[in-house]
């Protein structure tokens, strides 16, 4: 009976079983504790529970919006839509730019060119080791001493300011007009999408090559560009009144500097994970292209690149969703999105931290967890056979 | 006739000098590298001139000027001077300050009798013997008791403050880190469980979420009367934060292990913990040096974010100095001075970090 | 007859298909070729040995101009190589090269790999180019494993659909460069084989190996190399039987006692 249960003791399984049972009695022990001193706490402070505080009203102004309605008499909840829209915006706008920058930076590292080489390695070097949140108030106090006053802004083409208050640009009024454009855009793309297909086809079963750039031109730029002018949807233009400009689409100057800093600081990363893209690929592959009489273009297009990519895009998309993150560094300028407006307005208004810091928890959670999603679908669908 | 005469070895042809030869290969082999070298020199006309101008030709090496005879061309230098000792140890009280120093001075100590001792046999004792004593001696001079005069952490700030957060951050985490990952490779699955979901909850969320929740949540979760430092919830936020990704970057390590030296531990008849601490950990953790040090770079960077809760890290300092009346608007200044110290800093542990690299490799594996 | 070739047996020996005159080259400041000179008859099977850093590789590969060259000229098939990317491109439209590592492309099928040239630089129709690859894939013995990707092959395997790849393109001339020393032993001979039947059909081949038994069974002349220049070139009996240049005697010593 007692060798029995010696044995027992000295079982793997058992044991395993054993410990984990222990550690979630241990994690469900200190779990009731924290929990029930945390419901002590919150009643002792006079802290509301619960999300109701969702609908009230908010009470304060918003210095960025986009695309929603809101004022201080709305909701908190609607304070949170627009800190999410704010969030989404700066981030699209840094991971455009940054993959621009990257994609240049990247292709300069590897340059015959010395010059060429040593600027982009000196860049990476330089913005890579600089914390972001210093880069961002540093572009920030730049733009805002640097730029000049409403009254003498930066003037492109009278339609287009920029000034110490933000950038200025003509807003596009929805109606009728702007639909028929947008129309005539997705016709244009669906057209240049058949005339692809069926140039790919031709090339199958005829050898011949045909350039389809200039239908690209055709129906992707000009079409929607005549359309509009044909259809002249409107466009309202910013003017100055007063000490500011009125009308028009104005990006804060605190949206700039984030954007723009987050857009310098990933590019750094992007340019990285592009230039090992590149180099992963064996000299052999470029050799046994051009030696088979591919031509440079042919040979990028055909062999280097898809075998790059599969190796550059995951590391890419990681760094977007790090400038996602990064761009929560937002209240050190005053951009308000997410944290700023929920984690940050809200919560000093309403108290209730935790319900509030984990809604903005769960915001940035989906976002990882998409983009985490889309990565592992791509991984899949590219995957080397055989490797 | 089967055999060919021997030629002689020659050198090269040479039509120009060297130099000219490397113009010629490196910026202006062909008409893209041509226009490719102008566009870069047109980009450095552009940018260096504002650069230097304003860095060091017109500004003010005055270190006794004040805010207005420093003019504003150039950047004013006598503000870094001014408020140095700000930059450096925060709040400090002046009278304590060799007690910044001595905690400095002990680091510098240590690594340079480190490098010393080399490769005998008392290495390991003596660098975790130093990782258990030292943060014991250096609490103990900054904060105080055993006869040192208290000094609260809301005085703490600048370099100092910046050095002792990514010290305790990387510290802390990193037992922490090494239990996530071997929990994440568990085939407990409870385990397995709570480190995956903790990891990767961690790495989904922004850093300053993690601070909020620690400065304003966990407050909460303990007993009313215990009152929280400020620094020591910034400490247990970072520590939380970098205990995630630091254990990815050991499971990387542990990945990169061979099944075969799992099976040989296991066939040897050793415990979990034997083959673990002997044979699985001490090759992850040499494999990943390079991550582990990428992750403390990251994480000095990752300091700067103290500024938005509130303590005084060096990036703070720069917004305390120039609210100062004295010294309005130097925040230019003041940005690329802090971007300055820390970019030697980082890019030195970037060196460092290659040069190990080259070393793991090259040594026999 | 094959119809890949276009020429019959007997016609070897008619023109030289290439010429090397005078060709040299430097690294840097190393010397890598010294004066080469070399023609090489269409049909004729050129088999190039010697120690490693001799120059072998180098010189192949000047003639489809991977390297260039400093000195000297090469003329294959009556087009001069120089910098013209046409004349280039001419040149490497009738020569092919198989190289030690494969080379395969991974992110492709192996009839993939095998139709990418001719689809995309001789504007073939996919269907004749993938007709052409399968019949190349079957001369080979890998035609089963057409829809494979080259990392599920084995290096025998992925030499020989290396070969085919080669062979789609039509070329006059082979030129290999030590296309089995990655190879495991075992899978040395399936290649070997696959050589030696594109040797009797014709097609010039220049073949750097270490395979002595090959060179014996099918070179027309072997050349010995070392330190950047051309010391002996012979008919294969006389070559190993009666080496003249001590330095060739002592390379045939070092790889004998192996």
């Amino acid at each position: 009976m007692f060798i029995k249960l010696k044995s027992l003791l000295y079982d793997n399984e058992v044991r395993a079983i054993a410990f984990q049972v222990l550690a979630v009695v241990v994690i469900a022990y200190f779990a009731y504790q924290a929990f029930d001193n945390m419901m002590l706490n919150i009643e002792q402070r006079g802290i509301r529970s619960g999300f109701g505080f969702l609908n009230d009203e908010a009470g304060f102004a918003v210095n960025d919006n986009f695309f929603l309605e809101y004022s201080p008499a709305s909701t908190n909840l609607q304070a949170f839509y627009v800190g999410i829209v704010n969030t989404l915006v700066v981030a699209i706008a840094g991971i455009f730019f940054a993959s621009i920058i990257g994609l240049i930076i990247g292709v300069a590292r590897l340059s015959s060119n010395y010059l060429i080489r040593k600027m982009a390695t000196v860049y990476i070097e330089i913005f890579r080791n600089i914390p972001i949140l210093l880069q961002i108030l540093f572009w920030y106090s730049i733009a805002l001493s640097a730029f000049p006053s409403p009254k003498n802004s930066i003037n492109f083409f009278d339609s287009v300011f920029l000034n110490s208050r933000g950038l200025f640009l003509p807003k596009i009024v929805v109606g009728v007009e702007l639909y028929l454009v947008l129309a005539s855009l997705v016709i244009g793309i669906v057209g240049y999408i058949f005339i692809k297909k069926h140039s790919n086809k031709k090339h199958d079963e005829t050898g011949v090559v045909t350039n389809t750039i200039p239908y690209f031109l055709g129906l992707v730029v000009v079409l929607p560009i005549a359309a509009y002018f044909v259809f002249g949807a409107q466009l309202e233009y910013p003017a100055l009144k007063g000490f500011n400009f009125r009308g028009g689409i104005d990006l804060s100057i605190e949206f700039f500097a984030l954007a723009f800093a987050l857009s310098v600081y990933t590019a750094t990363y992007i340019a990285e994970a592009i230039r090992s893209g590149i180099e992963s690929v064996d000299s052999g592959q470029k050799e046994a292209a051009s030696a088979m009489g591919l031509t440079q273009a042919q040979s990028l297009r055909l062999v280097v690149l898809p075998q790059a990519l599969r190796v550059a895009i995951p590391p890419i998309i990681n760094q977007y969703l790090n400038l996602t993150k990064n761009s929560s560094l937002a209240a050190a300028v005053g951009y308000t999105e997410l944290v700023t407006i929920f984690s940050g307005t809200v919560l000093n208004v309403v108290g209730q931290a935790i319900e509030i810091i984990i809604l903005t928890m769960l915001v940035y959670l989906t976002i990882s967890l998409v983009i985490s999603l889309i990565l592992n679908i791509f991984n899949k669908k590219m995957q080397i056979k055989g490797k | 006739m089967a055999i060919y005469s021997l030629k002689e070895t020659k050198q090269p042809p040479q039509s120009q000098t060297k130099a000219i030869l490397w113009l010629k290969d490196n910026l202006f082999s062909s008409t893209l590298n041509v226009s490719l070298t102008f566009v870069a020199l047109y980009i450095l006309y552009l940018l260096l001139p504002p650069i230097l101008n304003w860095t060091i030709f017109d500004a003010n090496f005055d270190l006794t000027a004040d805010n207005q005879s420093c003019g504003r061309e150039g950047a004013c230098w006598s503000f870094i001077n001014a408020n140095l000792k700000m930059f450096i140890y925060g709040f400090y009280p002046q009278e304590e300050l060799w007690r910044v120093n001595t905690m400095f001075g002990l680091i510098a100590a240590l690594v340079a009798f480190g490098s010393l001792i080399k490769k005998t046999q008392y290495r390991a004792h003596y660098i975790i013997g130093s990782f258990l004593i030292y943060p014991i001696v250096a609490f103990i001079l900054l904060y105080g008791g055993l006869g040192l005069e208290i000094v609260e952490t809301d005085k703490w700030g600048g370099l100092t403050l910046t050095v002792v957060v990514a010290a305790v951050g990387i510290v802390a985490s990193f037992p922490l880190g090494i239990l996530f990952a071997l929990g994440r490779q568990s085939e407990m699955r409870v385990v397995k469980f709570i480190s995956v979901v903790y990891i990767e909850f961690v790495r989904g969320v922004p850093l300053i979420t993690i601070l909020f929740m620690a400065s304003v949540v966990l407050p909460l979760f303990f007993s009313a009367g215990m009152d929280f430092d400020k620094l020591l919830r910034a400490l247990i936020g970072i520590t939380l934060f970098q205990t995630a990704y630091i254990a990815e970057v050991i499971r990387g390590g542990l990945q990169a292990i061979p099944r075969g030296q799992y099976e040989a531990a296991d066939a040897a008849g050793l415990s979990f913990m034997q083959k673990t601490m002997l044979v699985i950990l001490p090759q992850a953790l040499k494999i990943s040096i390079p991550n582990i040090v990428g992750s403390f770079i990251a994480l000095f960077k990752d300091t700067t974010l103290l500024l938005i809760i509130g303590l005084f890290d060096m990036l703070a300092i720069v917004g305390a100095a120039t609210s100062n009346s004295d010294w309005l608007g130097r925040d230019t200044e003041g940005y690329v001075f802090v971007a300055m110290v820390i970019w030697v800093i980082l890019y030195s542990m970037s060196r460092y970090s290659k040069r190990l690299e080259v070393r793991f490799s090259t040594e026999h594996k | 007859m094959s119809e890949l070739t276009n020429k019959e047996i007997g016609e070897k020996g008619c023109c030289d298909i290439i010429e090397i005159k005078g060709l040299e080259k430097w690294y840097g400041d190393f010397h890598a070729l010294k004066e080469v000179d070399l023609n090489v008859k269409e049909g004729e099977i050129i088999v190039i040995c010697g120690p490693s850093g001799s120059g072998k590789s180098t010189l192949i590969r000047c003639v489809n101009f991977l390297e260039k060259f400093q000195k000297g000229s090469i003329t294959v098939d009556g087009t001069e190589l120089t910098d013209d990317v046409k004349k280039i491109r001419q040149v490497r439209s009738e020569v092919a090269m198989v190289f030690q590592h494969f080379n395969l492309f991974p992110h492709l099928s192996i009839i993939d790999n095998l139709t990418l040239a001719p689809i995309w630089v001789r504007n073939e129709t996919k269907q004749e180019a993938r007709e052409k690859a399968l019949k190349l894939l079957d001369r080979v013995g890998i035609k089963d494993q057409a829809e494979k990707y080259p990392n599920q092959l084995s290096g025998g395997q992925q030499q020989r659909v290396a070969i085919a790849r080669a062979l789609c393109t039509t070329p006059k001339i082979m030129l290999f460069d030590e296309p089995t020393s990655a190879l495991d032993p075992e899978m040395i001979s399936e290649v070997l084989d696959v050589m030696v039947e594109l040797a009797k059909e014709g097609i010039t081949m220049l073949c750097v190996t270490h395979e002595m038994g090959f060179a014996k069974k099918v070179a027309d002349r072997v050349i010995f190399m070392d330190e950047g220049q051309v010391i002996e070139q012979n008919t294969p009996d006389k070559f190993f039987e009666n080496p003249e240049s001590e330095r060739l005697q002592l390379f045939l010593d070092q790889i004998l006692t192996q």
